[in-house]
């Protein structure tokens, strides 16, 4: 197996350890990354504030040069990136007017996009690619006794389930029940954490994310999973000021998909970017009974 | 005297909503019933001056300048909840993004307004290196809309800096001028 990879900014900077859980994970498995070569930044939801056209011109860079690559698959771990990709793919074909723009802005720089490339997730990926059957297989240590929030966010299935279901995803609670983790029953799963809010516009930003922190800590949670590198950052970096804030301690360890597979995979710490976490899983982690293996 | 401010015909812009109708995504806005679904499932609508249906039934009665001015285009953070719920398929978030638009193209937001602040300094840092820089583009948008929230947020920037998640760095890709041609190719057509 092997994809053309799209980081995205936000795993350059402050999403550090998502790559490198990422790279551990799929060398384990077996599967091939290939970064695409001079990716740009997909426009993410904030260049449509700016302008429309000119952030489809963005995305569509990079689904231009996977397709001048010779693939059809562009595979990328952020959500954020996974809805501006795919969403450029849904209105270049609806609106032609817009897509005669943005092949026009393609052209002036010697590339031409057919509409083709798909964009898969990382979840998407692990769950229907792999399999979870072949990824249940090569688990070496179960993480029985762990109790699990799937954070899946919203531009992860929202408003296009491209592979789960759109009010209720279940494709993060079976990756992690197939670790051998306990999925602990999570109703705010697919509620916002207020993107560049928190970093913003405080008052309205910690609230949403104290929120989520909340209700995880009083069902009792080891653990919160997100598939979403700017929701892990803004899940588990504003904890301090949060439990300042409402007066609520709301510490709780918050991890990027792919290091809790590694986990299980038997991965060692060090290449899974634990060092980068800012509130340790160490903790939760130990929780893990050691279960004989056959 | 309360302080209220009479609302006259002449202040409203009814052309508007024909404006808006044209854009990508926004072409349902008629198809509005006012069920206030948007409003129900909208994790933010309680911090919003306008909720997403008042805004949608102001938008068509040509309220433009309370619209533009308001708190909820801004605090929208395009979690696409409301574009699935809506029982008339309205794109409620496109529609935030139009109204976002029109905003920053008249200025009428204060140029300390962080939000709009975070959508022109993005714009900058991606036209000029082709990727986004995250800890250059909040250090600056910090600078120009509160500089006195740099110590507060000083602790935290400490933290992410010792553990290399707060990149200052540049990351400037090869094909920046094919950025910036793709961008002005876009520019002069419109």
């Amino acid at each position: 197996m092997k994809y053309v990879y799209f980081p995205g900014c936000c795993i350059h900077g402050s999403g550090r350890h998502c790559e490198e859980a990422l790279f551990a994970v799929f060398e384990k498995l077996g599967i091939e990354l290939e970064e695409l070569p001079d990716w740009n930044c997909c426009g993410s939801t904030v260049y449509l504030a700016i302008d429309e056209p000119s952030m489809f011109a963005l995305a569509a860079r990079n689904l231009a040069l996977t397709q001048k690559l010779g693939e059809k698959e562009l595979f990328t771990p952020c959500a954020g990136c996974f809805l501006a990709l795919h969403k450029t793919n849904d209105y270049l074909a609806q609106y032609p007017k817009l897509a005669e723009k943005v092949h026009r802005a393609l052209a002036a720089v010697g590339l031409e996009y057919n509409g083709q490339v798909q964009v898969r997730h990382l979840v998407d990926i692990l769950v229907n690619d792999y399999g979870l059957e072949r990824l249940q297989s090569q688990v070496v240590r179960k993480l029985e006794g762990l109790r699990v929030v799937p954070y899946y966010g919203c531009q992860f299935i929202r408003p296009y389930p491209v592979f789960d279901d759109v009010y209720s995803p279940t494709s993060m609670d079976r990756l992690l029940e197939c670790l051998g983790a306990e999925v602990v029953p999570y109703p705010l799963k697919t509620r916002c954490c207020g993107g560049p809010l928190a970093g913003m516009v405080g008052e309205v930003g910690y609230r949403l994310n104290y929120l989520l922190l909340k209700e995880a800590k009083r069902r009792n949670a080891d653990l919160v999973v997100t598939s979403c590198p700017f929701c892990q950052f803004n899940l588990e970096c504003y904890q301090d000021e949060i439990s300042e804030r409402y007066h609520e301690d709301v510490h709780i360890p918050t991890l990027f998909i792919a290091q809790v597979v590694g986990v299980a995979l038997g991965i060692p710490r060090e290449q899974l970017g634990f060092r980068r976490l800012l509130v340790s899983p160490e903790p939760a982690l130990e929780k893990i009974k050691e279960v004989a293996h056959a | 005297m309360f302080p209220v401010r009479l609302k006259y015909e002449a202040e409203l812009n009814r052309g508007f909503v024909y404006e808006l109708s044209k854009i990508p995504g926004c072409e349902r806005i008629w198809d509005c019933i006012q069920c206030g679904t948007c409003s129900g499932t909208c994790p933010l609508s309680i911090y919003m001056d306008y909720t997403p249906r008042t805004l949608i039934g102001m938008a068509r009665e040509g309220f433009m300048d309370d619209i533009l001015r308001s708190s909820t285009i801004w605090i929208c953070s395009s979690c696409y909840v409301c574009t699935v719920r809506c029982p008339r398929k309205l794109k409620v978030t496109d529609l935030m993004y139009a109204l976002k638009r029109y905003a920053i193209e008249l200025g009428v937001n204060s140029k300390r307004h962080p939000l709009p602040t975070v959508a022109a300094e993005f714009r900058r840092l991606v036209t000029k290196y082709g990727r986004n820089p995250e800890g250059r583009l909040s250090m600056r948008v910090l600078i120009k809309c509160n500089p006195l929230s740099i110590f507060r947020m000083a602790r935290l920037g400490r933290r992410l800096l010792m553990r290399g998640r707060f990149c200052l760095k540049r990351d400037v890709i090869q094909g920046r001028h094919a950025i910036r041609t793709m961008l002005q190719v876009i520019r002069e057509g419109s």
